[in-house]
């Protein structure tokens, strides 16, 4: 059943990695686009992303990994997520993730795996056709 | 010589002729394929400063790389300190003439490889390194008195550089002979890089710890280089590159005075690490600007009439963030532009990226292939033949004064807001790189601006290259084994020294030394100043 009113999003890096510079575009991006948008901010663990996006409502994660840990951390996530009966949130990743990663991620419930370089638009229109499908821009 | 009258005669007399009759050339004379002379540099106007003159804008030694050439140093590090020491020792064969360690995040960040917080995260972007035996075994069979040894490592460098000592004492190496760099720039950890585990007036304190015990007993260590890599990474311009990274220079210096130290030894013992990019012009200005910004930062701000105090040294890398999983054969070209331009610029020492490196950490094959763009520029090019051959061209000129007025606003900006640290602090340093980053991404987006053969429906290739998941367990009983055979009590002891030497103002590094001898892991030390020094939070 999808809902109306802006889209809520968050975004989180898993892990240790500290490359924040796409997770913050995506973030700018969401919110000029009119989305509500929490970032959780660096070294974030799986157990505290999912709490935070069951306690902020959202309707989507993004989890951003750029140091090869993007297995360990987004599977986890989506595990988590299972278990809390939380499934109805679209999951969504971007970083470098070796291509054949990506079957196993998708598998887990990630939607989109976004590549360093994919235009901000896409991810925009992405969530937007996903979760408001009866709006049109 | 006052710096801001011109100099007298002209330069070849006055400044290579000296150089050069102590630091023979490479070879007696230089001339292009056809046979035509090349001269050490050229000049419009005798009378202006040149190459290994104040400011440095043409370079900081007058024959340059006529006299030898910029020191190749490929970036490397993964799995396990064993496969490392592997591929170092196939670099060095290769001929590359100086190692570069790359941590894997819990190192850096002062995790041990079985702690919860390593967890997926051991041996992906570099190695594990957390006790004594395990730096032995990264470097076993590497001449430490002879090869020089950078250490990419910032919030946990002051262990780093204890580990490397105890390390030298194991194998009776005076530390005086060991030569190399540390990073050490935490600042920038917090700007652009997010290594950092320790609140920022505490990893400061650490910082200078490391300058000031290298100062004493490691004297032909670099132990800071002060990065705008990162910076121009994550987003920023040429100018703010520039701007950033001086202005952390600026502050180290300050906190180094703070502590009382000798500035004209801390300036001769600075070292810089810059990125360069895909515009090949503006980066060499870029490099020339920083060059000549820095030496009058060193004489105006800090009163330093030394030369080689005012001297900006600095190693490069090419752009990680040029390189496009696309096509990504194509990177080749782009590291290629991006080594010329580091090379024009007057770099001392340079990484090329691999190709694949947009895929995964380099295969083998990607860097030797990386080693060996650098060996083409420098010996087949003629590029290295002649100091500064861009300057004096009106276009380089007036963008490296373009550059450098950029830069300088930037600076008198962060003055104004009262140092590097407010302005880190106010977040005015994250907002300006922020800002420059969307900008680039929104041309990009609109096609202004995309990378040669990425496309909307372009396909990425599998990734040549991964680490072995089995590195993980094999650490975790590793470090069981370690554990289990030390002296607890001992150790318990030294942590206690740790937490006591924390809370003084006394230089932590001995007190590391003898901790990390007993068997202390790099772990538990961090572990144990995160209880007095507190830890750092993100809020996003």
């Amino acid at each position: 059943m999808a809902r109306s009113g802006p889209i809520r999003v968050l975004l989180a890096k898993p892990g240790l990695d500290g490359h924040d510079r796409g997770i913050r575009l995506v973030l700018r991006a969401l919110r000029d686009a009119g989305m509500e948008v929490i970032y959780t901010g660096l070294r974030t663990t799986p157990e505290q992303i999912v709490r935070a996006a069951i306690e902020e409502d959202v309707e989507a994660i993004g989890l951003s990994s750029l140091s090869g840990a993007h297995e360990t951390h987004f599977l986890e996530v989506s595990r988590q997520l299972k278990s809390e009966n939380a499934t109805d949130i679209l999951l969504f990743g971007g970083g470098i993730i070796p291509q054949q990663d990506l079957e196993p991620l998708k598998s887990a419930g990630f939607d989109h795996l976004y590549p360093p370089g994919t235009p901000l638009e896409q991810i925009v229109s992405d969530l937007k056709s996903q979760l408001r499908p009866g709006e049109s821009e | 010589m006052s710096a801001d009258s011109p100099p007298n005669g002209d330069w070849k007399e006055r400044s290579w002729r000296p150089f050069t009759e102590k630091h023979p050339e490479r070879k007696p004379d230089f001339h292009t394929a056809g046979g035509l002379p090349v001269e050490p540099m050229y000049q419009l106007e005798p009378k202006t400063p040149g190459a290994g003159e104040y400011p440095f804008t043409r370079g900081i030694h007058p024959s340059m790389y006529r006299g030898r050439l910029w020191t190749m140093r490929q970036y490397a590090g993964y799995s396990s300190p064993a496969e490392t020491n592997a591929r170092f020792r196939y670099l060095l064969e290769k001929g590359q003439t100086g190692l570069s360690v790359a941590f894997d995040l819990p190192t850096q960040i002062g995790f041990d490889s079985d702690a919860p917080e390593a967890l997926g995260e051991v041996g992906r972007v570099g190695v594990p390194i957390n006790t004594i035996d395990d730096l032995d075994a990264l470097l076993e069979e590497i001449p430490l008195d002879s090869v020089s040894i950078s250490m990419t490592i910032n919030s946990t460098a002051s262990i780093l550089l204890s580990l490397l000592i105890a390390l030298a004492k194991r194998r009776g190496i005076d530390p005086a002979k060991l030569r190399g760099t540390f990073q050490n720039d935490i600042l920038k950890e917090f700007i652009a890089r997010g290594t950092q585990r320790f609140p920022v007036e505490p990893s400061l304190r650490l910082v200078v710890d490391v300058i000031e015990y290298c100062q004493q007993e490691v004297p032909a260590f670099y132990p800071i280089s002060i990065s705008g890599y990162h910076i121009r990474e994550a987003g920023s311009t040429a100018a703010e590159e520039i701007a950033f990274t001086l202005a952390d220079g600026i502050a180290y210096m300050e906190a180094c005075r703070d502590r009382g130290l000798d500035l004209v030894s801390v300036g001769r013992r600075l070292s810089f690490f810059f990125n360069s990019h895909n515009q090949l012009f503006e980066e060499v200005a870029k490099f020339r600007a920083a060059r000549k910004m820095w030496a009058q930062i060193c004489r105006d701000r800090f009163d330093l009439t030394d030369e080689r105090a005012c001297q900006l040294r600095f190693h490069s890398q090419t752009g990680g963030s040029t390189l496009q999983a696309m096509e990504p054969s194509n990177n080749v070209v782009r590291v290629t532009i991006q080594a010329l331009a580091a090379v024009l610029g007057g770099t001392q020492s340079l990484h090329t990226n691999s190709w694949d490196e947009a895929l995964s950490l380099p295969s083998e094959e990607a860097a030797r292939l990386a080693l060996r763009t650098q060996q083409i520029i420098a010996k087949e090019s003629g590029v290295a033949d002649c100091v500064d051959p861009l300057g004096g061209s009106p276009f380089i000129e007036e963008l490296t004064s373009k550059l450098e007025s950029e830069a300088q606003s930037l600076i008198d900006e962060i003055d104004q807001r009262g140092g590097m640290l407010k302005a880190i602090s106010d977040g005015f340093i994250r907002r300006a790189i922020e800002e420059s980053a969307y900008k680039a991404q929104l041309d990009q987006d609109s096609g202004a601006t995309t990378p040669v053969g990425v496309t909307s429906d372009g396909e990425i290739p599998d990734a040549p290259f991964s680490v072995d998941p089995a590195v993980e367990s094999q650490r975790k009983s590793a470090l069981k084994e370690h554990r289990e055979q030390r002296n607890q009590d001992l150790v318990d002891h030294h942590l206690q020294k740790i937490e006591d030497a924390a809370g003084q103002d006394t230089n932590m590094i001995p007190v590391m030394i003898e901790a990390l001898e007993a068997g202390c892991t790099l772990g538990e030390l961090c572990k144990t100043l995160t209880g007095v020094f507190g830890e750092f939070q993100d809020h996003g």
